[in-house]
């Protein structure tokens, strides 16, 4: 019997972790998200930039991590034209143009902001590191045009906007490299333009260090932390609906740790 | 000539990039270079779908097992390039169709699979078979309930610890301090590592770009 459930089958696994996602995003827990300090900081941060001036957000994440990346995107950009700062949209990730699209279309319309007047997405550029740089020597000859290949002059948000020093904040949305830290390590650390950032759960940890050292103004690491903005600007998205799952599948994986500890010195002792 | 050249190539660039980051008057040379990487970096893309294009046909002309595979992802590389060259990215296009409603879900799939796997290898091969695996085994539990509203829900039945913050002790305890100091050991090693390395290719010691030489 032991011998039998230590090597258990693991598509049975696999049904148990399915049913374990699936059951709570069909009938939602709606339990609380309590809001962590790296997470409150951001939305306090963005609470006290004046109303007109410039955020830059830079999509740096694909398709497959965009359930987890999306929601913190689309809850700082609610927030941001919430309190009518303009918004300039990039990315260092090929699909990142994409994701920006997306993330403008939903809260563009919702706030009606007009493009090119209240957000511009200026679409990919390569070369990771040297292109944050190359923002910070001068934005215009690094994006030229838009996504759409229409020169940038032709839009009024980018009136006068030369580099960071236009820039109250930048916020990274990051899946991993580049991201969140080559914004710290340059636009942050050379160029002094604050930095918040989300990533994924699995990069978190790695974050934390600029974090203690204040070089960033705060982190929504993984779905749990958009969770928490959504909290913060009162709205139930696709990240605290998703919490629900995440929490029954967090809770499964602990009961089979355990459950397989337990076999495992049953075994021994035997 | 076949090594000098490139070598030359690679210590002047090298070289060049840190005497402009040093000196003020060489901004104007910084500033080309690293407009020319933006450009040398565009073409990386091109020597990817080369190398996919070399590595798959080799594959399919040999007819080595799975070979189809490599057709499939052939077939994929040249029609979603072709649709993008020839009828725009933009959105209504059929190169947007197949980015929405092909690529975006089979990335998200792949990527969610990782649960499955997770659960699995978890139940396989995380024993507390020493202190330290204990100790780590602990710490995970309490940063995997710790990070979802059911583990504070359960953290509030507790006795006695309820009256202590999960979100501090997560937040505050193990991330911010004994992870922080894990990863901050991590970084500077691998900084370290990484200013060796860039040494040992400055000066023509090691040489990746040689083929692994």
């Amino acid at each position: 019997m032991l011998e039998k459930l230590a090597n258990l089958d693991r598509r049975i696994i696999f049904l148990f972790v399915g049913l374990a996602v699936l059951i709570p995003i069909i009938f939602p827990l709606g339990l609380p998200n309590a809001v962590s300090q790296p997470v409150q900081n951001i939305y306090d941060f963005v609470e006290t930039i004046p109303e007109g001036s410039l955020v830059f957000i830079s999509f740096d994440y694909g398709p497959s991590t965009k359930i987890e990346c999306e929601p913190m995107a689309l809850a700082v950009t609610k927030q941001l034209f919430r309190r009518n700062i303009k918004v300039v949209g990039w990315a260092l990730w090929p699909e990142g143009a994409s994701m920006a699209r997306n993330v403008f279309d939903v809260t563009g319309k919702e706030y009606n902001k007009k493009y090119g007047v209240d957000y511009i997405n200026l679409g990919y550029k390569a070369g990771g590191s040297i292109t944050i740089k190359e923002i910070g020597e001068d934005i215009r000859s690094t994006f030229p045009q838009d996504v759409d290949n229409i020169s940038i002059d032709k839009y009024s948000v980018m009136d006068g906007v030369k580099n960071y020093k236009n820039f109250k904040l930048g916020v990274s949305v990051s899946a991993g490299v580049p991201g969140l830290r080559e914004y710290i390590v340059v636009a942050n650390s050379i160029f002094g333009v604050p930095i918040a950032g989300g990533c994924t759960a699995v990069s978190a940890p790695e974050m934390y260090p600029y974090l203690n050292s204040k070089q960033m103004v705060g982190l929504m690491g993984g779905l749990k932390g958009a969770a928490e903005y959504e909290t913060l600007m009162n709205y139930v998205g696709d990240a605290s609906k998703g919490m629900d799952a995440q929490s029954i599948a967090h809770l499964l994986i602990v009961l089979f740790v355990i459950m397989s500890n337990i076999i495992f010195f049953m075994q021994k002792k035997k | 000539m076949k090594r000098e050249i490139p070598l030359f190539v690679c210590v002047v660039s090298a070289l060049a990039m840190i005497i402009a980051y040093y000196s003020p008057k060489l901004d104007w040379m910084d500033d080309m270079l690293q407009k020319w990487f933006l450009i040398i970096a565009v073409f990386a893309f091109i020597l990817g779908a080369i190398s996919i294009i070399l590595v798959n046909g080799n594959r399919i002309s040999k007819q080595v097992p799975g070979w189809g595979y490599n057709v499939v992802l052939l077939i994929g590389l040249f029609v979603t390039l072709g649709l993008g060259i020839f009828g725009g990215i933009d959105p209504k296009t059929p190169f947007f169709y197949i980015f929405t409603y092909i690529f975006t879900p089979l990335s998200a799939t792949m990527f969610s699979l990782l649960a499955f796997f997770i659960a699995s290898a978890a139940f396989r091969a995380f024993k507390a078979k020493t202190w330290e695996a204990t100790l780590l085994l602990i710490a995970a539990f309490i940063v995997m309930l710790g990070r979802v509203p059911l583990g504070e829900l359960m953290w509030s039945w507790l006795p006695v610890l309820k009256h202590y913050s999960l979100n501090n002790l997560v937040e505050n305890w193990i991330m911010g301090c004994f992870n922080t100091a894990g990863q901050r050991a991590i970084l500077l090693g691998a900084s370290v590592g990484l200013i060796s390395i860039s040494l040992k290719i400055l000066l023509g010691i090691e040489r990746p770009y040689m083929g692994g030489e």
